[in-house]
């Protein structure tokens, strides 16, 4: 084993591949916020989902990180682009952008983030005492069933609502139209 | 210690996702651009939960369903938001926050 190069050592593969879903986090939220092109805004929001689907791997859940790229990726940003489809044109020029207010924003949110970063770094982390090992997805059934079934239920309630919330919202109100 | 073995390094991360989505959220106007930020502030949170599950809760299942919570309600959130920017684009002609406006002067 010694004489394998770094990178090409199980640890130095995984390292990398972590920086690199690392960066398709980073880039695709900054690309997300800061393209002036609201479609860019959709593609930078995708590219940073699957980063942050690739963290879940990395912790542990590729049941989760499924999850994330079918319902974020694969329904929301789909949604999104049927949203743009359905409003503004992309040919008309944007408003131009007021540089006070971006400042601002930067700052509020500069602000929160250095406080939060100051928060995080003085807080010590101490873990639970006793530790189950267990990462099954069928733990995760038994759990969704029968503590957690109320709020189960009551999640599927929503969905149904928000969906004909929707569909009254979009077709313009309740009348006969 | 490798740095994906760290509990901070995924909190620094979810700070970093949050600040840009907060960002996104004060400086942009067109309303997709807003709702955009809100879910990577979603996201943000939601990577904090799973962090927090893999190196501190006592179960591994519990921080794994509120995330799938997270992702549900955030589902919701978004079919409804597009439903109300649709109409408001219907109605107004517009969907920059500072041109939809029903008042004028």
């Amino acid at each position: 084993m010694k004489t394998l190069f770094f990178p090409f050592t199980p640890q130095g593969i995984a390292l990398l591949s972590f920086l690199l879903v690392v960066a398709f986090t980073i880039v695709g939220a900054l690309i997300a916020v800061l393209a002036r092109n609201i479609f860019h805004n959709v593609l930078g929001l995708a590219l940073s989902l699957f980063g942050v689907a690739g963290l879940f791997v990395y912790l542990n859940s590729p049941f989760v990180a499924l999850m994330e790229i079918l319902i974020y990726v694969g329904a929301i940003c789909i949604a999104i682009c049927f949203a743009i489809m359905l409003s503004q044109p992309l040919y008309l020029p944007g408003a131009p952008r007021n540089p006070l207010k971006i400042q601002g924003a930067a700052l509020g949110a500069g602000a929160v983030f250095v406080f939060l970063a100051l928060l995080t770094k003085k807080t010590r982390w101490v873990p639970a005492a006793e530790r189950s090992t267990d990462w099954s997805i069928t733990t995760i059934g038994h759990y969704l069933l029968t503590n957690y079934v109320l709020i189960f239920e009551l999640i599927s309630l929503l969905l149904l609502v928000a969906m004909l919330g929707a569909i009254a919202n979009a077709r313009g109100g309740r009348g006969r139209s | 210690m490798l740095v994906f073995n760290q509990l901070e390094t995924y909190l620094y991360l979810a700070l970093i996702l949050f600040a840009i989505g907060l960002y996104g959220v004060l400086a942009r106007r067109n309303l997709i651009a807003v709702l955009i930020s809100v879910e990577l502030i979603l996201n943000a949170a939601m990577l904090n939960f799973m962090a927090f599950n893999r190196f501190l809760a006592p179960h591994p299942a519990v921080g794994q369903i509120i995330a799938l919570f997270i992702m549900a309600v955030a589902a919701a959130e978004a079919s409804i938001a597009l439903s109300i920017i649709i109409a408001v684009y219907r109605k107004l002609k517009a969907i920059n926050v500072e041109q939809a406006t029903e008042l004028r002067g």
